[in-house]
């Protein structure tokens, strides 16, 4: 991770949820809950900000941001892609849809790939059972899902991308 | 709108809102919490708005977007009122023929009609749908009614009616006495009963103390919560009042789970609408009873819904959990004593005010009072939130309501509890719904995760996918839980990869006592429960895999084989382009074959063959 001068636009963000949260050190997981809606990711420079501005240890607050799976250290794609790992689709052959979308891609769940363009990620449940196995891209279902159909679905929106 | 200051006023305000609509109103109502959405519902909201604009009739015919009916399967549901009639799986084209049939009165569009899957006829009415008949929604059916983005829909069914009778009439260890007599026992997986804790909460010393309602439902595959969050948020809200005004709380916290968005979303407007009225804030309803809620978003931690991982989350720390030397009742969110019940328990509370205690324990069992709502998925006809009373068989919530298992096969098991809990086989069918019963045969109640599974499921991969779920949540901090959960998903691995040994079920056996005797909570202590009820009930498939070298299931890839049947394939080809490793060959309109060394048991080929050619060994 690269540091340095803090962007201005990146400050006033963070300075803007810190307000609307009162400075309040309890509220820390809502402040960079907040900070990552805005800016897509929590980078080092903003953990560091929000360190000092409230007092907290910078090995706690980094400690919160590596304990809760909903922070990410890293930048995120374009498309954010989300597998349903819940018992019900894993059932009806989720991994498989996985493991497709991992081969497609050339990358494992968790990873971004290296232009940026996607980050799959896996949920344990999405609470839309009856159409499992479920793919969400960028907010949008995917519903009875397989290996031949998640190919079909990403190849589209490559192809989006590309034109 | 000026604050309510007294349960006079509050009863005035309702009196008006009921006086100012319409008992013949024609309205149409859509299913649209988030799984609606999934299929589809907002098009159709969209839709039916503009061609009500379209055809002037937008202040003739309501249209009202509701949370989840509990059908998932059909959705998007949309009912016709006055009548009921109820049509599935609507889409954004179908809403003209919708509003015509209305308009004209002429019976209903015969197409979007639900078919009856035990006769074939169709029927019209919401009321004649059979997934709903077995059922007793005494939690759900609010949410068919009521825009959860408006309270006036909730006050005018009856809504805080229960906490208006409570703080007018009833001291706070009368409330007490009543949730205790009433039977009530957490709904979130630990069964506790609810009474007794908030005595604890009420006795314990200290001048400040919390309510909490965790809405952290973590277990996959079960959403109840989520439903009653989205549909109905003042019945927890209202719970939650009632509760804080008997154990004493000012303040209160509702935690939801960060993969809930819209349920944040609704829960915080009826928040806001509560303050409005004087439901929430100082001086409520003019009875010098203060109370207020905020609401917190979980950062994606399972084991922030055990409940003290969850308060040291709202404290601002990681979600490790305490071992409960000191209930929370006594010491908790922030070492003052705390209520913390989830959202089925605090939305259950105002019933038990409402229609009397001795009415809540008329329903149920000896031991488990109410009723329970369940999301019944995996291998089932029809997938939703189901509520059913306590002692009512697994049997008839899986067939009678859920309609039994899809493709003519077989049912193997029904896992309830979610990682928690245990898988339960055809035997065990007919035993009742019942927190203890359930126990007694190796599972449990839990949060209401039931998943069904069928002939094609493995079970040494499911508790396999279990551990493996759990090793990814737990929180690291003590050896048995962080050391044992590994240790054991390294052994079910070697299992599925055909690499076991006939002492890894000893071994599994004693790790599993390990965690149980000694993990710090109850994610660990409970964590052996999915594989010690798989090897009770199905040992003869860990035996498979460990001395045959089999998957019966045909699901552990180191087990199975691809093949295709040359008397099924026709050779039209379709399974060669998906192969990923070109595995795949054969003249057209010959049968093909797969080469077993290429082959990496995708399933793409199972995937695409429309003539069910290709097959598992």
């Amino acid at each position: 991770m690269e540091t340095g001068v803090l962007a201005l636009s990146l400050v006033e963000g963070i300075e803007n949820v810190l307000d609307r949260h009162h400075h309040d050190r309890t509220a820390i997981i809502a402040i960079l809950q907040d900070i990552q809606d805005e800016v897509n990711c929590l980078p080092e420079d903003a953990l560091r900000y929000v360190s000092c501005a409230l007092g907290i240890p910078l090995s706690k607050v980094c400690s919160l941001a590596t304990f809760y799976k909903a922070f990410s250290l890293q930048p995120r794609g374009r498309h954010v892609i989300n597998v349903c790992l819940g018992t019900a689709c894993h059932v009806r052959g989720a991994v498989r849809v996985l493991e497709a979308v991992e081969r497609n891609l050339g990358i494992r769940a968790g990873d971004t790939d290296e232009n940026l363009q996607f980050t799959l990620e896996t949920v344990n449940c999405l609470g839309a059972c009856a159409l499992g196995p479920i793919v969400v891209i960028d907010g949008e279902y995917h519903g009875q899902m397989t290996s031949a159909r998640a190919e079909a679905l990403l190849k589209r929106v490559k192809a989006r991308d590309a034109s | 709108m000026k604050r309510i200051g007294s349960i006079e006023e509050f009863e005035e305000l309702r009196e008006r809102i009921k006086r100012s609509r319409r008992p013949d109103q024609q309205r149409i109502t859509i299913s649209d919490g988030t799984c609606c959405r999934a299929y589809g519902s907002l098009p159709v909201v969209k839709a039916f708005q503009e061609e009500l604009q379209q055809r002037g009739l937008q202040d003739q015919v309501e249209v009202k977007a509701t949370g989840c009916h509990g059908f998932c399967d059909i959705e998007p549901i949309v009912i016709v009122d006055p009548g009921g009639v109820l049509y599935q799986r609507v889409k954004a084209d179908d809403v003209p023929d919708i509003i015509d049939h209305m308009m004209q009165n002429n019976g209903a569009v015969e197409r979007l009609l639900h078919v009856d899957p035990a006769t074939g006829q169709r029927v019209t009415y919401e009321h004649e749908v059979p997934f709903y008949r077995k059922q007793r929604r005494e939690l759900f059916q609010v949410s068919r009614w009521i825009d959860p983005t408006n309270i006036d829909d909730y006050i005018a069914l009856g809504g805080y009616s229960a906490l208006a009778k409570a703080l007018s009439s009833m001291e706070p260890e009368e409330v007490i006495e009543a949730v205790k007599k009433s039977g009530l026992r957490g709904r979130g997986g630990g069964g506790f009963p609810t009474g007794r804790k908030w005595a604890s909460c009420r006795e314990a010393p200290g001048d400040i103390r919390y309510v909490i309602c965790n809405a952290d439902e973590g277990d996959p595959g079960a959403y109840m919560d989520r439903g009653l969050l989205e549909g109905n948020p003042h019945s927890i809200l209202e719970g939650m009042i009632i509760g804080a005004y008997a154990v004493g709380a000012h303040v209160g916290y509702v935690y939801v789970r960060h993969e809930y968005p819209l349920a944040v979303h609704n829960v915080g407007i009826a928040i806001e609408q509560a303050r409005e009225v004087g439901l929430l804030g100082q001086d409520i309803l003019g009875s010098g009873f203060d109370f207020d809620i905020e609401i917190r978003r979980g950062g994606g931690a399972f084991v922030c819904g055990e409940s003290s991982a969850l308060m040291r989350s709202l404290e601002g720390d990681v979600g490790e959990p305490h071992p409960k030397y000191v209930h929370a009742t006594e010491k908790g969110l922030w070492d003052s004593p705390t209520v913390l019940n989830n959202v089925e328990t605090w939305a259950n509370a105002p019933l038990i005010i409402n229609r009397g205690w001795e009415w809540f324990a008329s329903i149920g069992t000896e031991g488990s009072k109410g009723t329970k709502i369940f999301s019944l998925v995996g291998k089932i006809n029809a997938t939703g939130l189901v509520e059913v009373p306590m002692g009512i068989t697994l049997r008839e919530i899986i067939y009678d309501i859920g309609g039994g298992i899809p493709d003519g096969k077989k049912f193997k098991a029904v896992q309830t509890g979610g990682p928690s809990g245990g898988c339960l086989p055809e035997g065990l069918l007919d035993l009742p719904v019942d927190f203890d019963e359930l126990s007694k045969a190796g599972s449990m109640m839990g949060s209401g995760g039931m998943i069904v599974m069928d002939e094609t499921t493995c079970m040494v991969d499911l508790a396999r996918y279990f551990l493996n779920f759990l090793r990814e949540e737990s929180c690291g901090k003590c050896v048995p839980c962080r050391e044992g959960i590994e240790r054991s998903l390294e052994i079910l691995n070697r299992i599925c990869d055909g690499e076991g040994t006939p002492e890894d079920i000893p071994l599994l056996e004693e790790l599993a006592e390990f965690l149980q005797g000694f993990a710090l909570c109850a994610l660990g202590r409970t964590a052996p429960n999915p594989v010690l009820s798989t090897l009770r009930y199905f040992r003869d498939e860990y035996e498979a895999h460990i001395f045959d070298k089999k998957c019966p299931a045909g699901v552990c890839r180191a087990l199975i084989e691809y093949y295709i049947d040359p008397e099924a394939c026709t050779g039209c080809g379709a399974c060669v382009r998906p192969c990923p490793e070109g595995a795949i060959s054969g003249e057209k309109k010959q049968p093909h074959t797969i080469d077993v060394e290429l082959c990496i048991k995708c399933g793409a080929c199972r995937d695409t063959c429309r003539f069910d050619a290709v097959h598992v060994r």
